[in-house]
């Protein structure tokens, strides 16, 4: 714990306080202004990579739960093997997924050229560039995280609370309703938390699939660290985003009252 | 820990939840490694070098004394840009690289080439880790163009000094344009590889050209497949140019201009990205119809494939830039011999013509220039038209009145760096 993660933590801090140039070197002079000159700079990417997160946590709810639901109770023997299958496509770098898909997307790509040749969506229609990319982008990516805490506890559920359900006259709904799913909200809380937090921090996404318009936090970070290699800025800044992040998570963890997500 | 969690391996969650840390606080981290590790001692491990790297190189690394003492190993490994080295298949159908494969055959050093550089920004901050703990790089030569980076691995001792004994070759080919130029005096530690021009692409499959001014581009019929350079580079010194400024004697007042220019690209809506050597596949998948390019990619691209004849390029009519790709080697590089001897090969001037007739870039060996004028009038058939094409091209051997209109890159200095970043970087991250 101490290596690796308040050792790192310190030296962030450190960085984020210096001021210097990349060539003189980078030295402490405690300046905090750091902080509040990156903030106001960079609010707008800000608030676009928590909007983002947001979208990205809600539509993989929507995806994963069914599938989690399915393998968890209808998978029967086979439920490893569906996980197996679910997760093959996680065995490929993280990058090469989202080049490739820059090119299934592309304008005249295997998707949208032939259906542009068909007249069904006009010459000009395009996804690469655009927000939907990016957050498209990030929620395939992020997908397998949302779904395996989901099948987890789905799959822990008593299946005779379901029958006793059953038993007591309820429909598949009502007992889906008033067991399954109360059963399964940590797994919820625990998915959105997994979720939400890299979604909001990404950068890949914005970077390969983007255009102007459509960069988060994440590329500015990587903007200042690489490019302008102003490493105080970019640690700052980083620093910001964990700390946005942590206070979400503890306030969410309070306001929905699940000792289990944090504990 | 959720109790959820108690089916799923820790390990594997781990992996799953530390992937945000960032990456420099990891490198941080294993610097600052094991010991006694008081709040004073942790934060003070924290700077980050900058010229106290520049104390003499131990050992002597780079004198004449050194490299004598130097023998070259059997491998190089030589790390570059994409659509730069020449390619051809031999008799079998098997794909060769003739002017490596000459190298190989002449020295019996293999050479492993990586075409893995997309931007200098990029490549600079994947290395500089190891430069920075005086590591070797994976690379015994590598290519970074004229700009910041280069100033700043230069200041910083990051590069191996070259001994001029050791390259009789460049000592007697080199192009006068690129001898002893103004970002590193009496070529120290660089030697061109080529040099190029950033300009403007477009294909004619969708749009009429040709393209005129930066200004051509904000087309309103071509909104999302249009492209700039994002870096910090090509696009504020051609946004200068474009407005009728050289960009080398530019004042910050200049600057601010430029980055308006640049600015009414994100307000109007249109541009599909700032981008990087990736604009080559995005031109070439159609994604692109008009964009900002480098010379070569585009007219090799258009020489080269039958599907990418419809490739254009040309310059403003204010004028383009004219860069040179620098061949470096790494401070701590495996094999510095090699790497000097390979150097020196590209100069031999029948091995610069090889490279000019694949890669029609403006090349540092004006006698490899004749060389590809003598092969044109020599060859015949389809060779004959491309090999024409490359001799009489105004971007591959520029004639006065096209050089007239070739500026170079603004050299920044000390607080003009933050200052030019603080300017542009902006504009691309948006």
């Amino acid at each position: 714990m101490i290596l690796l993660f308040i050792v790192p933590m310190l030296a962030m801090v450190s960085v984020s306080l210096q001021t210097g140039d990349p060539i003189g070197g980078y030295t402490l002079t405690w300046r905090f202004a750091n902080y509040s000159e990156v903030l106001s700079k960079n609010w707008t990417f800000v608030v676009r990579s928590l909007r983002n997160g947001v979208i990205v946590t809600a539509i993989a709810l929507v995806l994963a739960y069914p599938v989690a639901y399915w393998i968890a109770f209808y998978g029967g023997r086979f439920k490893t093997v569906f996980l197996f299958i679910l997760l093959l496509p996680f065995f490929i770098s993280f990058v090469i997924r989202t080049v490739s898909w820059s090119f299934i997307l592309s304008d005249q790509g295997i998707v949208f050229g032939p259906l542009k040749d068909i007249g069904l969506l006009p010459d000009d229609f395009r996804v690469i560039g655009t927000t939907v990319a990016v957050v498209a982008g990030i929620t395939y990516n992020l997908l397998p995280f949302t779904i395996l805490p989901l099948y987890v506890s789905l799959e822990r559920i008593d299946r005779r609370l379901v029958e006793a359900a059953k038993d007591l006259y309820s429909s598949k709904t009502e007992s889906f309703r008033k067991v399954v799913f109360p059963l399964s909200l940590p797994g919820v809380f625990a998915a959105m938390l997994l979720t939400s937090i890299p979604a909001v921090g990404d950068y890949v996404n914005a970077d390969v699939l983007g255009g102007p318009g459509t960069a988060m936090i994440g590329n500015v970070i990587q903007a200042e660290f690489l490019n302008a290699r102003d490493y105080p800025e970019a640690a700052a800044l980083a620093f910001i985003l964990m700390a946005i992040l942590l206070v979400g998570a503890i306030f969410y963890a309070r306001l929905l009252g699940t000792e289990e997500v944090t504990t | 820990m959720s109790e959820n969690f108690r089916n799923v391996d820790p390990a594997w969650l781990r992996g799953m939840t530390s992937k945000r840390v960032s990456r420099r606080g990891l490198l941080k981290a294993a610097g600052v490694g094991a010991g006694t590790l008081s709040l004073a001692s942790i934060l003070a491990a924290c700077g980050t070098p900058g010229q106290q790297a520049e104390a003499p190189q131990p050992g002597g690394v780079g004198t004449p004394g050194w490299w004598a003492d130097q023998e070259a190993g059997d491998l190089i490994n030589f790390t570059n840009w994409p659509a730069y080295l020449d390619i051809a298949k031999d008799a079998d159908g098997n794909r060769i690289r003739p002017s490596l494969d000459l190298f190989t055959k002449d020295t019996g050093i293999e050479v492993e080439y990586r075409a893995d550089i997309n931007a200098n920004e990029d490549f600079y901050a994947a290395i500089r880790p190891a430069l920075e703990a005086g590591e070797p790089t994976g690379s015994d030569i590598i290519v970074i163009t004229n700009g910041q980076e280069l100033t700043e691995m230069i200041a910083l001792g990051y590069l191996i000094e070259l001994d001029p004994s050791l390259t009789p070759n460049f000592t007697a080919n080199v192009g006068d344009a690129f001898k002893d130029p103004a970002f590193d005096p009496g070529n120290k530690y660089s030697m061109a590889w080529q040099s190029g021009m950033t300009g403007y692409a477009w294909n004619t499959k969708y749009v009429d050209g040709p393209i005129t001014s930066m200004q051509d581009l904000m087309n309103d019929d071509w909104k999302g497949h249009v492209s700039l350079f994002g870096n910090n580079a090509d696009a504020p010194n051609s946004a200068m140019i474009e407005l009728g400024i050289d960009p080398e004697t530019s004042t910050p007042e200049d600057w601010q201009k430029a980055a308006d220019l640049l600015t009414s690209f994100n307000e109007w809506g249109g541009l599909r990205k700032w981008d990087d050597q990736g604009y080559l596949t995005a031109l070439e998948n159609g994604d692109l119809w008009a964009c900002m390019a480098w010379s070569g990619d585009v007219i090799n691209d258009s020489l080269y494939y039958p599907e990418f004849k419809t490739f254009e390029f040309g310059i403003s009519d204010q004028g383009g830039i004219v860069w040179v790709d620098n061949m470096l080697i790494p401070i701590n590089a495996e094999n510095p011999k090699g790497a000097i001897m390979l150097m020196d090969h590209y100069y031999a001037p029948e091995v610069a013509a090889l490279l000019t007739e694949w890669n029609a870039y403006v090349s540092p060996v004006p006698a490899g220039g004749e060389i590809v004028q003598a092969d044109a009038d020599a060859a015949s058939g389809g060779t004959k038209a491309v090999l024409d094409t490359i001799a009489n091209s105004p971007f591959v051997f520029p004639p006065p009145e096209v050089e007239a209109k070739l500026f170079n890159y603004r050299v920044l200095e000390g607080e003009e760096i933050e200052q030019w970043n603080d300017l542009f970087l902006p504009i691309f991250t948006t």
